[in-house]
């Protein structure tokens, strides 16, 4: 069905622009697209609009991308895991958006459906209100936030079909279903791609006709932090 | 003087069954240990998942399987999965029953800050704006005071304010506060404790 890839930097050939917006899956480090983020770091493609609800760590996830100074804005809700980012940041090299994440999420989702701006009681009387429109409901008051349309997002998902259809694990869904949906471009990696038919309709979460191109690739899924019991 | 501990297991009286929460990151966590007996709640982890479980035994470990603490984490029989805009249409649509979170400074009109402190520390609110603005009832857990003896329990914030008027209740090492209409209630003591203590240790107008 012409979706398929062999590799991230295959699917990726032709796509990437300096100064293009990119939107990307996972939390943490948890469900990211490792293999993407490697390729778009490898393409040396640069001044880019990334976002993702964190930043990944110093030398893992998005933070490779930081450390490379590739990136020029983040819109994230929570970037406390990474050094590098709070370094540019201070020092006036990285732009940053704070999103809170429901905001974030949504903004991803309206985006995808075509919904262009949202109101929500998140951040009512904060700095994240400041100079949006308000407007009162039910004697509540809401800001306007805007759907996100990016020029590409990047999603990882556990398995994937030929004609795109993606199925996530467990939490490393998170972010990736919304992000699929507001790229102009979606490109998927997956730790297993199937024919058409081994997927179960009914468990597909991301249906095919978000995703343009699909690749299989092979994931470290790196632990940020092990918590064991005894028990 | 309570103790971490004890701050997380009086906040713990505060669940009820059946309900739906959501803990924060630190002292909040803790609260999981001390579910009442005969309580059955049902955790939030707003990465995406319902009915939070203990964390793994190392056989266990599941990289894809986190909390949103980043911390490992277990499954249960009753979970369920979802992605993060379905996650905060629970939160931000009036479905979780109560959220427990930290604090860094709240004010005698339930104003919360906990998320950044300018030109110092730059983390994120994360979740925290969703929570506060949606969540049906929302309590802080919090030391009385900051690490040079100051009150973190204010007129007004200095801090940035992650919600306006959000805070129902306040469990801190001191004493636990109820937030009125125009001022804080105590409405319990921490063990070894007097009122002369607490004022002494609270900028906020203590109504009682």
């Amino acid at each position: 069905m012409g979706k398929i890839y062999k590799s991230a930097s295959e699917a990726l050939d032709g796509i990437l622009f300096d100064g293009m917006s990119i939107a990307s899956g996972g939390f943490g480090l948890c469900g990211i697209p490792e293999n993407s983020i490697n390729a778009i770091k490898e393409s040396g493609v640069k001044n880019l609009t990334v976002a993702s609800n964190n930043a990944g760590v110093d030398d893992f996830g998005l933070g490779i991308l930081l450390q490379t100074k590739q990136v020029k804005k983040m819109i994230s809700s929570y970037v406390g895991e990474n050094a590098e980012f709070m370094r540019q940041y201070l020092g006036g090299e990285l732009e940053l958006e704070f999103n809170p994440q429901g905001t974030l999420a949504e903004r991803m989702r309206a985006g995808g459906a075509g919904i262009p701006g949202f109101y929500t009681k998140t951040g009512v009387g904060t700095v994240i209100a400041e100079g949006k429109e308000h407007k009162e409901f039910g004697g509540d008051m809401y800001i306007l936030e805007t759907g996100l349309v990016m020029d590409l997002s990047i999603v990882k998902a556990w398995k994937g079909d030929e004609a795109g259809n993606l199925i996530y694990n467990k939490t490393a869904r998170n972010f990736n279903p919304n992000a699929a949906t507001c790229g102009k471009i979606c490109i998927a990696e997956v730790e297993e791609l199937v024919p058409v038919g081994q997927l179960d309709p009914d468990h597909i979460h991301t249906p095919g006709i978000f995703v343009n191109r699909i690749f299989m690739g092979s994931h470290e899924k790196r632990i940020e932090n092990r918590t064991i019991s005894e028990r | 003087m309570w103790d971490r501990n004890q701050m997380a297991s009086r906040a713990a009286l505060e669940l009820a069954d059946g309900m739906y929460v959501n803990l924060g990151i630190g002292i909040p966590t803790l609260v999981s240990n001390y579910i009442p007996e005969g309580i059955d709640v049902t955790l939030q982890s707003e990465n995406g998942m319902l009915g939070m479980g203990p964390f793994p035994t190392e056989e266990r470990i599941d990289p894809d399987l986190i909390n949103a603490g980043k911390q490992t984490i277990t499954e249960l029989e009753r979970t369920s999965y979802f992605s993060s805009a379905d996650s905060f249409s629970m939160i931000r649509g009036g479905h979780i029953d109560m959220a427990i979170l930290g604090a860094m400074e709240v004010s005698e009109k339930g104003d919360l800050a906990n998320w950044m402190i300018p030109g110092k520390l730059v983390k994120g609110m994360g979740g925290a704006m969703d929570l506060v603005a949606g969540v049906k009832r929302v309590i802080v857990i919090m030391d009385h005071t900051n690490k040079s003896g100051d009150s973190k329990i204010l007129k007004e914030c200095t801090l940035p304010l992650t919600g306006k008027s959000v805070v129902h209740q306040i469990i801190t090492n001191l004493c636990v506060f109820n937030v009125k209409q125009d001022g804080l209630e105590i409405i319990e003591y921490a063990d070894g404790v007097d009122r002369k203590k607490i004022e002494e240790a609270t900028e906020a107008k203590i109504l009682n």
